[in-house]
């Protein structure tokens, strides 16, 4: 019978449990799209001057792909740690436009679900949650669903960084195969299905043409300018719709 | 190395922004308007992360050529997500495409 719920989850039959499964099933190809990222930082991560525990240590505590690597860029180069910390917040403000996204289906939990379910926000676990909480706001389950799919990736990425810091370690120049390509590949099947009306295909060009123009912005603050450019120009196409329904 | 520093600064800075909205929803009511925008963050930070990653291989400049092995892989993980819906599928095939064509003209 439980068995039956897992496999058809419905909104009656919901359970925390049938929940929990759910949003680790639905973060399945984005773990697959994880993989690789999780690894090639385990390889690189010692050669660049962290330790094995410090490697470990930044995938526990950080949890934060992007930010991680460009740490390990400036650690190699020997960048003081006050200006890695600094360029981390930088490079993770989009998880403040996450974090608001969000902040309206959770608002309602306690601190003890807040807490961790914050610290577990990743670029892929906003993705799939926020696309159930859109999909179905009111199952009342949907935090056990945000679990699942955290718990799903955070325990993907410590296994994939000690897989890289014992066994990568031995692959040569596995860096440079180009599994950089699994991020952007991955993002690709998320971007695509968004573009169902005229004001997301309005955000997804203004955010990539600005995207390049803001490129050489240093530290990724490049990213935030396209951003913000790609949903302002989603709110005015919107804006426009609706004078043209009233006219 | 200051590694303890290191790890403990980049931990709080990551944690305080993702918390950040949570407390601040907590306490107020967003405006409809900000409700409406936030509505288009994930294709916005998803896009800008994937334009430079595709055109700007080396980081520096832009690469349109049929060379590109990111170009072509992303355009036809595109149509195959387009057509197919299906993420993993767009994913395998994607990589697939990529690394092939990577080898043909590497």
């Amino acid at each position: 019978m439980t068995q039956a719920n897992v496999d058809t989850p419905s909104l009656i039959n919901a359970s925390p449990f049938s929940e929990f499964l759910a949003g680790a099933r639905d973060s399945f190809p984005l773990i697959v799209g994880a993989i690789p990222f999780g690894i090639i930082f385990g390889t690189l991560a010692m050669s660049s001057g962290l330790s094995f525990a410090g490697a470990m240590a930044m995938s526990a505590f950080v949890f934060a792909g992007s930010a991680q690597f460009i740490a390990l860029g400036l650690v190699a180069v020997g960048t003081a740690w006050p200006i890695i910390v600094l360029t981390t917040f930088v490079v993770n403000l989009r998880h403040a436009l996450y974090s608001a996204t969000l902040a309206p289906y959770v608002r309602h939990l306690p601190q003890r679900w807040q807490v961790p379910l914050a610290f577990w926000l990743t670029d892929e676990t906003f993705l799939v949650v926020i696309k159930r909480y859109t999909q179905q706001p009111t199952v009342p389950y949907n935090h056990w669903y945000y679990l699942g799919s955290a718990l799903f990736m955070y325990t993907n990425w410590q296994v994939c960084t000690f897989i890289g810091l014992t066994v990568g370690q031995m692959l040569p120049n596995a860096a440079a195969w180009g599994l950089d390509f699994a991020m952007p590949v991955t993002f690709i099947g998320m971007v695509i299905p968004y573009l169902k009306n005229r004001p997301m295909v309005a955000t997804v060009i203004v955010a990539g043409v600005v995207a390049l123009l803001a490129h050489a912005i240093p530290h990724q603050l490049g990213l935030m300018v396209a951003a913000l450019a790609g949903i302002a120009a989603g709110l005015l196409v919107q804006q426009w719709g609706k004078q043209e329904i009233l006219v | 190395m200051n590694e303890l520093y290191l790890i403990a600064g980049m931990a709080v800075v990551t944690f305080v922004i993702r918390y950040s909205m949570f407390v601040v929803a907590g306490r107020f009511e967003f405006p409809a308007r900000l409700n409406e925008a936030l509505g288009y963050v994930p294709p916005a930070v998803l896009t800008a992360i994937i334009v430079p990653a595709v055109l700007m291989p080396n980081g520096e400049s832009i690469d349109l050529s049929w060379t590109n092995a990111y170009l072509v892989g992303a355009v036809v993980a595109a149509v195959i997500s387009w057509t197919s819906k299906n993420l993993l599928l767009t994913i395998v095939v994607g990589m697939a495409v990529f690394f092939g064509w990577q080898w043909l003209v590497g």
